[in-house]
């Protein structure tokens, strides 16, 4: 194995971003993005928990047809809560704010983030918005779906509307703070001989997610302070007993809504790309295309948020554009997918536990994007819109794409991050339960939803129980699956083994610094000579061929 | 096209649903080729080029324009025969046939109302013929609704303040589902009921058996008069100093404001409750507004008897001239606004 | 340090490939040479060297300002939609407000922005005394206009024209307001609504700005802003500039268009 050149001193490594000062203070008020990134991973993991117990009473209520474990309305509440908290405060934060905000500035040569105050002031945002939220869910709860659809949010819903839409406006400026500040950090703090096509995929898919966030988040924000002024006042202008248009709400919310989507699975895509790459040692097939498609991903997707109001009254000709869109923007997930399997070929695959969530990722997302043509040909959405089809395509983009893409890049960057190695076997065997729990919770829903079982529902007629009771014994499988990890992620904080600065050997530039890294990440300013996941320059293809003669006979 | 063998097939019972299952097919088809394409190249890769020593390091592969080219021309042919299927079907079913029988459905929360245009009510229930194309004209009471029949493959919002349409032809005598499929609220997944498609002779003698229900047209006459509109637009709608209505519904009108629209639904609609908004040229702005003097109910009646006003309507000249009661509310501001738009 | 080169680069630093590449090549070497600028007092420890810090500081406001743009554009959308929607009752309404009170403000605006420009002149040129009147100058003419809005929204609420139940003691009524035909008076608080959002939006955003431009008169007149380091002055100045930008669309928007519905055309 090649022995990569390295920024940092043996002596070095002793010091770094945990132990360098101690105290709550200290962490409290960090301006280090490693730092700052841990505490993103609490509080995500905070609320992926809340999340996860409101899913499962909703798998468990319905288990039966009748709507005999919870009221409906309590019911209402739950569905409506898991949304909330799982898209805006796990999915959407979940990988940019956690491990981009840890690995952009390393894997560019950068000390830090361009705004490190800034980064912080964003995760008190989030917080900030999490308390509005979780305040809004203990004083009885809102119940309007995640999507506060007007005028039921406005006139009807007896339910802490204004504080839920609070929070969610709240913590929509923690981020824009992100993107912006990953925006700004990918264009002027690229350490030198850095540039844009020598930069690792996951850097790229970052700068398209932060793309999405400045330009879509505003207008959700704009969008629900309006619905909640709309709401305290009682005049406006989605509600149509005061002239108002309930569709223009809708425009407004999925113009970002829609975008947010990609806000959660293009940084997964970027974490994919990194581990197809690096557990095959191979460079990526077609790099500029992986990148490419990533932006194009960004900005096609502003083009299409119409598809989710092919049955709300909007115009047949509206409609069949944003049908055309709909199905463009399939083009570069296509091409991502194609690229990620061209990978391999002739690679040296490995089976570490990343690399499964990165192949589980691939099957999963290309389900997830094949079922949502499936929504983006008008006349079949017309019969599955709003059925438990749609919600096992969503499931299929941001549990199989954004969830098991975050997976795979923690477990992937855990020895870095933590300093610790997590336990392989385990890593594996939960890998496993997560894909077979997923797959049998969600693969029903689209019979389901086909069937014409429609979402939101807390009593259903009884020929659909049986896709029911298989969904609800998938997510109980798929439940303590997620535990798994997250306990033994933590005993490894203590107990796991030393990592080595490099544990899998790769060239990239985050792997070039102790683990975990020190404070300012470099010693030395690093200076990139290579391209991104270049294991062996041609030249030393030789000296390495040599190199492995030597082991195989040792 | 015959498919009730196929399982995880909802019941195929209006002439669209065989249509949609075929792209559904189609659609389903190619994912399936597509995931075990892709997972299975995946997985013999995977174990093809597993990693047989920790040293080994494989050549680089740079990539291929060629394959590029060919992995995005190909999906992109494949999607945009998905999107042609799609937008076809569904752009030919967004217009209801002239010929169409039309039945009124009201949502609120949580419960359909429907009315026949013979005048027969239900509630939760629709009875419907074998083989005849009915059009369901939709609104709300209060906040967003949707009219979902699986069997049926159609869905349709159903809004407040507005009109909206779907369209469809039992083939299939039977029972089927009735949902609302967007979320409104406590009792959303109880706002369903059963669409009840029953031989033309059958449905017949349902209709006769219910038949001691005023039609809406007749009810909407009865408003008509009660509300004091025959004072400015005819008993019969012939008209006066408001517009002439016989005839009115479906022909295109000119405006004081030097636009052209056509009548439909949500005009006359906005023209009651919004009486100044859009005025027909030579008409002055006179008629008061009836905003929340009538339910969104009682505006299809009157919707539908406007419609119901033939030209040619030969009725006995009758009218009685009820003592035209002027109404002269807003006519404040006729002067100024004879010529409000010339520039 | 060319102050006069601030313009190209923050262009330059939006555009992606082979120039910016360079860029950062070429500074990292002359981190060496200019010694001077990486050891300046104000450049924080992330950063290799003034440059790179103050090209960062411009980048990023450009980028808040863009999702600016995109928060406001939400509010504009609505306003556009409804006032095609309801001609009659938007003019009506926006025939109410008073032009003159706009125009003085738009006014007062443009000189904030004229005093705003020379301010980050002084400081690019290490005017100090300069900086702090302009800077002063600024602030004074922001607080005008908030003075003048206040007027404004004051004759508002006594004219009854406050949208919705928000006092409750004084519900809405356009009595006051000269309806033209076709106008009815829910469109007409419709248009107060908007009047109100992005007015009321658009002042929150000048009660920011004013607030920044006050931090840094502070330091201004600390001396800490010089030909070197002039960071946070321009972006301050970026923001005040957008800020008059949104007010330039408001007004005709709002105060201008349909005047000519009352004059009987």
């Amino acid at each position: 194995m090649k022995a990569f050149e390295t920024f940092e001193t043996p002596t070095a490594a002793r010091v770094n971003y945990i132990n360098a000062e101690y105290g709550l203070k200290s962490w409290l008020l960090t301006r280090d993005h490693k730092r700052i990134a841990l505490l993103y991973l609490g509080s995500i993991s905070f609320f992926f928990f809340i999340g996860g117990l409101y899913a499962m009473f909703i798998r468990l209520e319905l288990l039966t047809p009748q709507g005999d474990l919870l009221s409906s309305t309590t019911y209402n509440k739950v569905f409506t809560q898991h949304g909330i908290i799982m898209i805006f405060f796990f999915l959407i934060p979940s990988i940019p704010a956690t491990l981009g905000n840890f690995l952009v500035p390393l894997m560019i040569g950068a000390k830090d983030l361009a705004f490190p105050r800034i980064n912080l002031l964003s995760w008190y945002i989030y917080l900030l918005g999490g308390i509005i939220t979780i305040y809004a869910l203990l004083a009885g709860g809102v119940d309007t779906g995640w999507t506060f659809y007007a005028p039921y949010s406005t006139t009807f819903s007896n339910s802490y509307v204004i504080a839920a839409g609070l929070g969610i406006f709240v913590s929509g400026f923690s981020s824009i703070l992100t993107g912006l500040n990953f925006i700004v950090t990918i264009h002027t703090m690229r350490a030198p001989g850095m540039t844009w096509f020598r930069l690792p995929l996951f850097i790229w898919a970052h700068y398209a997610t932060s793309l999405v966030m400045i330009l879509g988040t505003p207008v959700v924000a704009i969008t629900i302070l309006l619905l909640a002024f709309e709401r305290v006042a009682h005049v406006g202008i989605f509600d149509p007993a005061a002239g108002g248009d309930p569709i223009l709400f809708q425009h407004l919310f999925w113009f970002y809504s829609h975008p947010a989507v990609y806000i959660m699975v293009l940084p997964s895509m970027g974490v994919v790309s990194e581990l197809i790459a690096n557990f095959s040692r191979k460079n990526i097939f077609g790099y500029k295309f992986v990148a490419f498609s990533s932006l194009a991903i960004a900005v096609f997707g502003f083009l299409v948020w119409g598809h989710h109001l092919f049955v709300a009254g909007q115009s047949v000709y509206a409609g069949m554009i944003f049908s055309f869109l709909s199905f463009a923007v399939a083009i570069p997930s296509a091409i991502k997918v194609f690229n990620w399997t061209a990978t391999l070929y002739k690679g040296s695959i490995s089976y570490d536990t990343p690399m499964l969530y990165a192949l589980g990722f691939i099957g999963l997302f290309t389900v997830g994007g094949m079922t949502g043509l499936f929504l983006a040909a008008l006349a079949v959405d017309v019969h599955v819109s709003d059925t438990y089809f749609v919600v096992a395509h969503f499931h299929y983009i941001m549990v199989g794409g954004a969830l098991f893409g975050y997976l795979g890049g923690l477990h992937y960057w855990w020895p870095k991050i933590s300093g610790r190695m997590y336990p392989e076997g385990w890593g594996r065997f939960s890998a496993l339960v997560i894909f077979v729990g997923f797959n049998l919770t969600f693969l029903p829903q689209f019979v389901a939803g086909y069937l014409g079982m429609p979402r939101r529902y807390h009593a259903y007629p009884p020929e659909f129980q049986v896709f029911n009771v298989l969904s609800s014994a998938g997510a109980s499988i798929l439940g303590v699956g997620l535990l798994i990890p997250f306990i033994y992620l933590l005993w490894s904080m203590r107990y796991g083994k030393r990592a080595e600065p490099n544990p899998w050997h790769l060239p990239g530039l985050e792997w070039r610094t102790a683990s975990p890294p020190p404070t300012e990440n470099f010693l030395v300013t690093p200076v990139v000579t290579w391209e991104a996941y270049e294991f062996a320059p041609p030249e030393e293809m030789q000296v390495i061929g040599k190199f492995k003669e030597e082991t195989e006979k040792a | 096209m015959q498919t009730s063998w196929i399982p995880f097939v909802p019941e195929s019972a209006s002439t669209v649903s065989g249509r949609v299952d075929a792209l559904y097919f189609y659609l389903s088809g190619v994912t399936v080729f597509f995931t075990l394409l892709i997972s299975g190249v995946l997985i013999f890769f995977v174990i093809k080029y597993r990693r047989r020593t920790p040293y080994e390091i494989p050549r680089p592969i740079a990539g291929s324009h060629k394959l590029e080219t060919l992995w995005s021309v190909i999906p992109f042919i494949i999607a945009m025969s998905m999107f042609a299927w799609g937008a076809q079907i569904y752009f030919q079913n967004s217009r209801p046939p002239k010929n169409a029988n039309e039945i009124y459905v009201v949502g609120k929360q949580w419960m359909w109302k429907i009315q026949h245009s013979t005048g027969q009510r239900e509630i939760n229930e629709l009875h419907v013929p074998v083989g005849r194309k009915i059009k369901l004209i939709m609104t709300s009471e209060d906040t967003i609704h949707d009219f979902f029949i699986p069997a049926f493959r159609i869905k349709a919002d159903v809004l407040p303040g507005r009109y909206t349409t779907e369209w469809f032809e039992a083939t299939k005598p039977g029972t089927y589902h009735l949902f609302c499929a967007e979320y409104c609220g406590m009792n959303h997944s109880g706002m369903i009921g059963s669409v009840i498609v029953m031989q033309p002779t059958e449905f017949d003698s349902w209709l006769s058996g219910n038949a001691n229900q005023q039609s809406p047209a007749v009810a909407g006459q009865q408003l008509f008069q009660s509300l004091g509109c025959v004072s400015c637009h005819g008993a019969n709608g012939e008209g006066g100093r408001g517009p002439a209505l016989a005839g009115l519904f479906g022909r295109r009108v000119f405006l004081t404001n030097n636009q052209t629209l056509t009548v439909d639904e949500a005009y006359i609609r906005e023209s009651i409750e919004n009486p100044q908004a859009k005025i027909v040229s030579g008409f002055g702005p006179i008629m008061p507004t009836f905003q929340g003097q009538v339910t969104p109910e009682q505006l299809i009646q009157i919707i539908s008897f406007i419609k119901s006003l033939q030209v040619t309507s030969p009725q006995s000249s009758g009218a009685t001239p009820a003592a035209p009661e002027p109404v002269q509310k807003t006519q404040t501001a006729a002067p100024t606004t004879a010529t409000p738009a010339a520039k | 340090m060319n102050p006069g080169a601030n313009l190209g680069a923050q262009a330059s630093c939006l555009q992606l490939g082979e120039a910016n590449k360079g860029e950062i090549v070429n500074l990292a070497e002359s981190h060496i040479a200019t010694g001077d600028t990486a050891s300046h007092p104000a450049l924080q420890h992330h950063f290799e060297n003034m440059e790179q810090q103050r090209e960062a500081g411009a980048l990023g406001m450009w980028v808040f300002l863009v999702t600016e743009i995109m928060f406001f554009g939400g509010m504009f959308l609505a306003y556009t939609l409804y006032r095609t929607k309801y001609p009659q009752a938007f003019a009506s309404a926006s025939n109410h407000l008073s032009w003159q009170l706009g125009a003085l403000n738009t006014g007062v605006l443009i000189l904030s922005s004229f005093t705003m420009a020379l301010a980050v002149y002084s400081a690019q040129t290490g005017k100090r005394r300069n900086q702090v009147v302009c800077l002063g100058l600024t602030i004074i003419l922001g607080l005008t206009f908030l003075v003048v809005k206040a007027i404004e929204y004051h004759d508002k609420y006594v004219d009854h024209l406050i949208p919705g139940r928000l006092f409750p003691g004084n519900p809405f009524n356009p009595a006051k307001v000269h309806l033209l035909p076709g106008a009815s008076s829910n469109n007409v608080e419709m248009f107060y609504w908007i009047y109100f959002a992005m007015t009321g939006m658009h002042a929150v955003h000048m009660i920011i700005g004013v607030g920044v431009l006050s931090v840094i008169t502070y330091f201004a007149a600390r001396g800490r802003y010089g030909p070197e380091y002039h960071n946070p002055v321009e972006i301050s100045g970026l923001y005040w500039h957008f800020v008059d930008i949104i007010w330039i669309f408001l007004f005709p928007l709002l105060y201008l268009l349909g005047r000519h519905f009352e004059h009987g055309g």
